[in-house]
């Protein structure tokens, strides 16, 4: 099923001679269970699809349905409910809420939309233990390591009923290996249902997605085809 | 890769057999690198009549034995310390793109695409296989991020000659001057294009 639908958005900022067309007709599906990625260079419009997807911005022409609801059609408090409940962002520098520790940072969506507050620690701490940080519950941001916060990072955008996660460059400046572990997090947290978009300049990390999605100018310009499985890179090819 | 001498590595474990030599050979590269029969044997030839291996004398083909001798352990002390690839290879990727670049009627942007999106499925396949394996085989991860980084290399060149040519485009849009500041560019780490 679809979670995420842009149709025909377009961003234009600014007019006259310094209108700028981030965004130029982008039509793109994003079904549950799928991990998408969207590479192109900065400038690419990669940002901007992700704050139009994430309903934090709107677009200048198009259509963008999250869950079967066209945002456009929904009231400004309808619109935040849906971003509470439906949508979890991971930003590059994490944004964890400094004040807050990790378990209150993961139960913090959970109760502004009204979870109780007890119901919201326990899911907290069960979000916080699928990704083997719950020993970190009671724990402040500053406290924890780079990989540590950005774990606790994904645990807020994963936690309750998210359909779709959205993520900006998320392993931001964690080494090679601790990168990976969460781009490992972000494609087991798809492949359990939820549907993920992830923007990002660098190959390998789009290289976790299903479906790399390359964009230049604010267009589409090409996709990968579904790859065959690792088997094919077994059969043996030209010598190097 | 020298199959040389992984297969002398494999050796100072004990005698082994040439099958059990193949075998263990893509059991240790995670199978990413697969041998053939053939290359196995003929290998074991030339180490035998360069005095590195010696084999027992009985049996036939994947039944015949061999062990590594002292010429062997010092070639292969000698081997893991030399420097890899000191000439850079002729990059056919990068040969395709300076051509694209003068070639009329021909847009660089397009070629240029065409081989990003076959390196990141090449990429997407790697991913997969590291992502699949147990956490603990380290050397599934270890073959698999040689060959990613490897990848990502290539991209990020493409990457790099994509934005050098659209600069040079807006800059100034004759071909003759961005063929020339494309050929003064240092070679790239190559490898075989064909990825897909």
């Amino acid at each position: 099923m679809e979670v995420l639908e842009l149709r025909q958005v377009s961003k234009v900022y600014g007019s006259g001679a310094t209108e700028v067309h981030a965004l130029d007709g982008i039509d793109l599906a994003v079904t549950a269970g799928e991990l998408v990625a969207i590479m192109g260079p900065s400038g690419s419009g990669k940002s901007t699809l992700l704050t139009i997807a994430g309903t934090l911005e709107d677009p200048t022409a198009g259509d963008v349905l999250v869950a079967g609801a066209d945002v456009s059609t929904l009231s400004r408090n309808d619109r935040a409910r849906l971003r509470r409940r439906a949508i979890g962002y991971v930003f590059q520098d994490f944004n964890l809420l400094a004040g807050l520790t990790a378990a209150e940072n993961v139960a913090l969506p959970l109760e502004l939309d009204g979870t109780g507050v007890r119901t919201a620690r326990a899911i907290a701490l069960e979000a916080l233990d699928e990704l083997d940080v719950a020993e970190h519950a009671d724990r402040y941001p500053d406290d924890l390591s780079g990989g540590e916060r950005q774990r606790v990072a994904i645990a807020r955008a994963v936690v309750g009923e998210r359909r779709l996660l959205l993520a900006d460059e998320p392993t931001g400046a964690l080494d090679s290996v601790n990168g990976e572990g969460v781009m490992r997090l972000l494609r087991a947290a798809c492949h359990r249902g939820v549907a993920g978009v992830v923007v990002t300049h660098d190959a390998q990390l789009a290289s976790w997605a299903d479906r790399v999605v390359f964009l230049r100018d604010g267009r589409i310009v090409d996709q990968t085809t579904a790859p065959p499985g690792p088997e094919s890179l077994l059969a043996p090819g030209p010598s190097r | 890769m020298s199959v040389r001498h992984a297969l002398l590595a494999l050796l100072t474990e004990g005698p082994k057999y040439g099958l059990q030599l193949r075998q263990e050979f893509e059991a240790r590269t995670g199978e990413v690198w697969p041998l053939n029969v053939g290359q196995v044997y003929t290998t074991l030839q030339r180490l035998e009549r360069d005095g590195l291996v010696e084999s027992d004398g009985e049996g036939e083909g994947p039944q015949k034995g061999y062990h590594i001798t002292a010429a062997g352990r010092h070639e292969l002390n000698d081997w893991l310390r030399t420097p890899s690839d000191t000439a850079p290879p002729r990059d056919e990727l990068v040969i395709k793109v300076l051509v694209a670049v003068r070639l009329p009627g021909v847009d660089v942007h397009d070629v240029v695409q065409v081989h990003r999106r076959r390196l990141v499925e090449a990429m997407q396949r790697y991913t997969r296989l590291k992502a699949d394996a147990a956490d603990d085989d380290l050397t599934l991860g270890l073959v698999a991020d040689a060959e990613l980084f490897r990848l990502e290399g290539t991209v990020r060149w493409l990457d790099a000659a994509d934005a050098r040519l659209r600069r040079l485009a807006g800059a100034a849009p004759a071909t003759t001057e961005a063929t020339t500041e494309v050929t003064t560019e240092p070679a790239v780490q190559g490898h075989d294009v064909e990825v897909g």
